[in-house]
Formats: C-alpha cells, structure tokens, sequence
C-alpha cells in the first residue's frame, strides 16, 4: 500500500484528505487508484489523453518522476508519493 | 621572497559590469563520502552583487541591447524574488535604466534594502502567492504599458546562455571530467545553460536539479491550473529532479559553515544536501555543484544562530523565502 500526499490545491477532491492510501505497481496504477477512490481527482490529475496535466508533479518519495520513467515509474510497498502543482522557483 | 605561484590576481576590468564570473570552484573534502569522489561548490557569491544572477542580469541586458530591444533611458520591469532584481539594479543603475522589480513581500529585509540602495522601485505581490504571483502581477503591467521592457527571465535564452557560455567553460577549464552537475531549480537557467554544455562535452555526465519543497503555506493557489513552468525548462536535460525541504535546506547550511567553514545563502544548503547525495552513489568522479550566494542576505531569518528546532518552533521554516 503506497501513501500519496495530497496538497492543499487538491483536498477538495479528496474530501479534505491529506494523505490516501493506494495501491498499485507504478506511478500511474497508484495515480488510477486514487482517481477510482476521489472521482473528483481524475479530471485534476490527467489531461483527455491519459497522460498527467503539466501543471501536476508527482514525486516518488522526493524525486519527480517526469524525469524517471513517468507514470510507468515502479513503486515499492513503503513508497510515498507526494503530489505537488508546478511552482516557479524563486529568483 | 617567492613570486605568486598559485594564480594571479582576480583580473583587470574596464568596469564592475566586466569582472562578473570567473569565479572559484571550491573543494569540499569534508563533505566527500569516500577517497575518489570529489565534491567542488562553484561560489557565485565572489560576483559583484554577491549572486549568480549576476551574470543572468548581464546577459538580459547586453542581449537587449545587443537585438535594439531596448532604448536608452526606458525602465525595465522584471518579477524576481530578490537576487535578479539586486543584479538588475547594479547593471541597469550602471548603464542608465530605471528599474521596477516585483517580488513577493515575504522575502528577506536585506533583499528589500540592497534593491532600495541601488535605486530600483519595488513592487510587492502578496507572499503567499510565491513566485507565481510575482510573475503573474510583472505580466499584468507589462500587457498594460507598452513603455516597459520586460526581460522575463523565466523565458529569455540570455538566461540560460549566460551559463552556457560562461559558468560551464569555467568548470570545465578546472576538471577533467564532471560526473554530476548539481544546481538549484528556479528559472532553470543554471541547469539548462550548464546541462546543454556538459552533456555536449560527456552525454554521461548526470545533471540533477534540487528544487525547494514549497512548503503549504507559499502554495496559495486557487487550482492547478494557476501553476507555472518556466518556458526555458526543458525536462529531457534533467536527469534527477528532488526536492529538499526548508529543514533539510537550513541542516545542510548549517554544516557548510560548521565543516567547511562556508558561510552561504540557504539555497546553496539545500544543493549541498543533494550534491552529497549524489556523491554517495558514485564510486568515483567530480561532483559539482553552483552556490548561488552567501548568507549575509538571510542573517535576519535566524538560521545562522538559532537551533534548528528553535527556528521549527518559530514557524521561520514554514514562512520564509530563501530561494
């Protein structure tokens, strides 16, 4: 069971829930599993295509998985996922 | 009585505007994890305003002026949370151009200060909104006064150029060979500009960007789509991309000024954090990793002389702007 944490711009999707509990073998498994759970999520998640909206990062424990293997990164039991909306950095 | 033998002296310039970069690449022993793996910082903080944006600033108006893009005398605008704006004040001060920055209202007083003292106007976007909200805020007032330049660099080839053609040959003059490039994701110009000319020299050469954890209460937005990405970031440069928590970034400053005696801004703590990282899967190689800047604008946080769980209790790792 992986946990994702969800941040504040999405817990109305979730009910307020901060933290859900999925399953799934990769990134996109989990992703589909929390959608199955808070219906409300999918459309925030994933663009008509099925590919994760550009503004949505999703880190496995602390590394964006953009630049692993997207949503066919694998994910361990103990995992978290942590999502996060595209930020500048500040400069 | 020996004559210099090390290097000579910084240079000669014609003015502060040409003796940006050319800056020291550092070795941090301490810090390396076992014999063969180098660890070096590359301290932008030797630039004349005390940043790396020095020489971002540099390029957005030379590159300007270079296209006719700007006339003598017109005000520049730019959204910043403070080390472009100080660059831009320094530069745009030198060469005759008002400037107006935008930035949040959270970031360090010393930023505020240095922006004031090199006569640049500023205007505040709420602190809660971050980075995003400053460059939302910069846009609107461009779109509605066509007397502004706005350089932008968030989407302004000069940015990352200014790395390609000046920080990355200065690294690669000093190694052999770089195993990882480590630098903090902001604009993306450093990781853009120095990963273009590291994987040109060694496709092998990982470049890894450390980006700040915006903590909840910086992430005001109203939806996901209120977000921003930085035209200039192409993803496909980045190797690794991890996120390093206000705390962690704090620690890790901490021990640069502990154990090497380095006395530099909190960004430059969270790079460290994931430079070392880094170091620690290699069986050997250079790992090099750019400083942004020094502490003294971040003195007023507290970070240098409270407790890390003083600074928790205080809710100074929640609120505060360091990147």
């Amino acid at each position: 069971m992986s946990t994702i944490k969800i941040p504040p711009v999405l817990r109305p999707s979730t009910g307020g829930d901060r933290e859900v509990s999925a399953e799934g073998a990769n990134v996109g498994e989990v992703l589909r599993a929390l959608a199955v759970q808070h219906p409300a999520t999918e459309g925030q998640l994933f663009g008509e295509d099925g590919t994760l909206n550009r503004y949505v990062n999703v880190y496995l424990n602390d590394e964006d998985v953009r630049v692993l293997d997207g949503l066919d990164t694998p994910v361990k039991g103990d995992d978290t996922l942590v999502i996060l909306p595209a930020m500048a950095g500040g400069r | 009585m020996e004559g210099i033998t090390n290097r000579p002296c910084g240079g000669r310039y014609g003015d502060i505007v040409e003796s940006i970069g050319n800056t020291p690449l550092v070795e941090l022993k301490r810090l390396s994890p076992k014999p063969g793996v180098r660890i070096y910082a590359k301290l932008e903080s030797y630039n004349p305003t005390g940043s790396v944006k020095d020489r971002v600033a540099r390029g957005l108006i030379e590159d300007a002026e270079a296209r006719g893009a700007i006339a003598p005398g017109q005000t520049i605008l730019e959204p910043t949370s403070g080390n472009t704006g100080i660059s831009l004040a320094m530069i745009c001060r030198r060469k005759g151009y008002p400037l107006k920055v935008v930035m949040p209202d959270n970031v360090t007083e010393e930023r505020t200060q240095l922006l004031r003292m090199y006569g640049a106007e500023i205007v505040y976007s709420p602190g809660d909104q971050g980075s995003n909200g400053a460059v939302a805020k910069a846009l609107e007032m461009a779109e509605a006064d066509a007397s502004y330049y706005m350089p932008y660099q968030y989407g302004n080839r000069a940015n990352p150029d200014a790395h390609y053609n000046g920080t990355a040959l200065e690294i690669l003059e000093e190694l052999d060979e770089v195993a990882a490039f480590v630098a903090g994701l902001g604009t993306g110009g450093t990781l853009m500009g120095n990963g273009r000319r590291f994987k040109e020299h060694d496709p092998d050469t990982a470049i890894v960007a450390a980006e700040p954890l915006q903590g909840e209460l910086v992430q005001g937005l109203r939806s996901l789509d209120d977000g921003f990405i930085p035209p200039i970031i192409d993803l496909s440069l980045i190797d690794r991309k991890i996120f390093v928590s206000n705390r962690d970034a704090v620690v890790w400053t901490k021990r640069l000024l502990e154990e090497e005696g380095l006395f530099l801004g909190v960004s430059t703590g969270a790079v460290a954090a994931i430079a070392t990282r880094i170091a620690g899967e290699l069986d050997e190689g250079n790992v090099v990793f750019v400083s942004p800047d020094d502490g003294w604008k971040y003195l007023s946080s507290g970070v240098y002389t409270k407790p890390i769980e003083q600074l928790e209790d205080e809710g100074v790792l929640e609120s505060a702007s360091f990147w």
